[in-house]
Parts: structure tokens; sequence; C-alpha cells
């Protein structure tokens, strides 16, 4: 049963970090984009 | 358009829920490999959903290749993006089913090792595309997705090719599975699918968001140069 647990966490830790990414790049595009507009 | 980002997320939130739950709670045990066996519901989803990314990104590489069109180059860059997560995932899962059923994490298998070069392909073709500066580098990403698709179809029926100690396909292979597994199998990968749809919706507003910053910044650095001292 650890390694089922295991391996749906992990699908998810993958999926919610690169969620975690995107999230990351878009705040900083949006620093950019009121910069662009100062 | 604004309305159904949110409407399709709580749709998708809402449909892995309900697929996890067929996954582990309602789905029958297997009777050889017991619980370890469930693995299967996330593995195979996000391996067909890997294929089905690549097979997207080879088309948009192609269409730009042809017509330069920026739309097809960011689908491109896009679905590779979100393509190699899910074979991270393939990766990992995989070994985590490897270990209690075959007793050892991995093994250089055909299908295994097929999947691990697909996967650097794809890798290589982000770094590419992450840290070259040549105003080239769509074109030449483009043309390494090209080569990098042929490795799907090699993955894909690696196991009917060749020898392999990974189990034989469930679908259209001459393998048999429970009708009830199989249902949950479909769903768990329409859930999948639906989660990369829209990981791919906002990845894809994202660059061209960033795209559109960046013209912005270049046509801004042409039109207020700074005085020289």
């Amino acid at each position: 049963m650890t390694f089922l647990y295991v391996a749906y966490a992990a699908t998810w830790i993958i999926h919610i970090t690169y969620l975690g990414t995107l999230v990351q790049r878009y705040k900083r595009l949006q620093r950019e984009i009121e910069a662009l507009q100062k | 358009m604004k309305r159904a980002f949110p409407i399709f997320a709580v749709l998708t939130a809402l449909l892995l829920s309900y697929a996890l739950y067929e996954a582990l709670v309602a789905a029958p045990t297997e009777k050889t490999m017991g619980d370890v066996q469930r693995i299967f519901y996330y593995h195979v989803p996000s391996a067909w959903t890997a294929f089905l990314l690549f097979l997207i990104n080879f088309v948009a590489s192609v269409v730009y290749l042809i017509r330069r069109s920026h739309s097809a180059d960011i689908v491109a860059v896009v679905t590779a993006e979100v393509g190699v997560v899910f074979c991270t995932v393939v990766l990992v899962t995989g070994p985590l089913w490897a270990r209690p059923v075959w007793g050892i994490w991995w093994t250089w298998d055909v299908r295994l090792t097929s999947t691990l070069v697909l996967w650097l392909i794809y890798v290589s073709y982000l770094m590419l595309r992450r840290f070259s500066t040549s105003s080239q580098t769509p074109l030449l990403a483009a043309a390494l997705a090209v080569f990098g698709a042929l490795d799907v179809p090699l993955v894909y029926f690696s196991i009917w090719i060749f020898r392999t100690q990974h189990p034989q396909p469930v679908i259209g292979g001459g393998g048999s599975i429970d009708p009830r597994m199989l249902h949950i199998l479909l769903l768990n990968w329409v859930a999948f699918l639906c989660f990369a749809a829209l990981i791919c919706w906002s990845r894809y507003r994202l660059e061209r968001l960033r795209r559109e910053v960046e013209e912005t910044q270049a046509l801004e650095s042409l039109l207020e140069p700074r005085s020289l001292r």
C-alpha cells in the first residue's frame, strides 16, 4: 500500500510543483507589465 | 472566454476527484499484485497523455516549419513542456510499481529505456528554447521536435516489437482486462486529458503574454535611446 500512496502523492507533487512554477512566471510577468506601464 | 476557464477548472477538479475515488476505492483489487496494481490508473493515462502532447508538438512543429506561424510555435513549446511533466510522472510511478512487483526499481528494458530517451529529448528541446538566444531557435527546436517525435512510436510499439519485461498492452494487444478496470482506466485518462488541456490553456496564455511583453520591451528600448555620456 505504501508504494501506491507514494506513487499517487508523487504524481500530484509533480503537477503542483509545475503549477507553482507557472504562477511564479505569471507574477514575474505581471511585475514586468507594471514596470512598462510606469 | 474568461468565464469558461474557471468553470472548466472546477469541472476538471471534480472529475479528477471522482476518478481518484474510483481508482483507489471502487476499482476491483487485482489478484496477483494486490493494491499496488492501482498505480496503473495513474501511470498509463499519464503515458497516453504525454504521447498525445508530443504528437501535438510534432504537428505544431511541422506547421511552424512550413508556415512560420507564431501560434504553432507557441503550441509546440506549450505541449512539449506539459508533455515533459506527464512523462516525468510516468518515469516516477513506473519504478514505484516495479519495485514491489518485479523486485527492482529499474531495468534497461526497451520500453523503459526508450521512455527515458523520450524524456531526455524533450528536456533538451526545452533547454534549447530556454537558453538559446539565437533568432533561429524556434526553427532549430521545430527540427529537433520532428526527430524527437520519432521516439514516440518506438516507445509505444516496443512491447510488440521486442521481448520486454514491461507488461503487455491491455488494449489492442491481446491482453485482457476486467471491464470495470478498463472503465476506470479510461475515466482517469479523460480526467488527465482535461487537466492537461487546462494547463496547456494557462501556459498558452502565459507564453503569448510573455512574447507581447518582450516585444514591447524591445520596442521601448528602440524608441527611447539613452543618451551617451
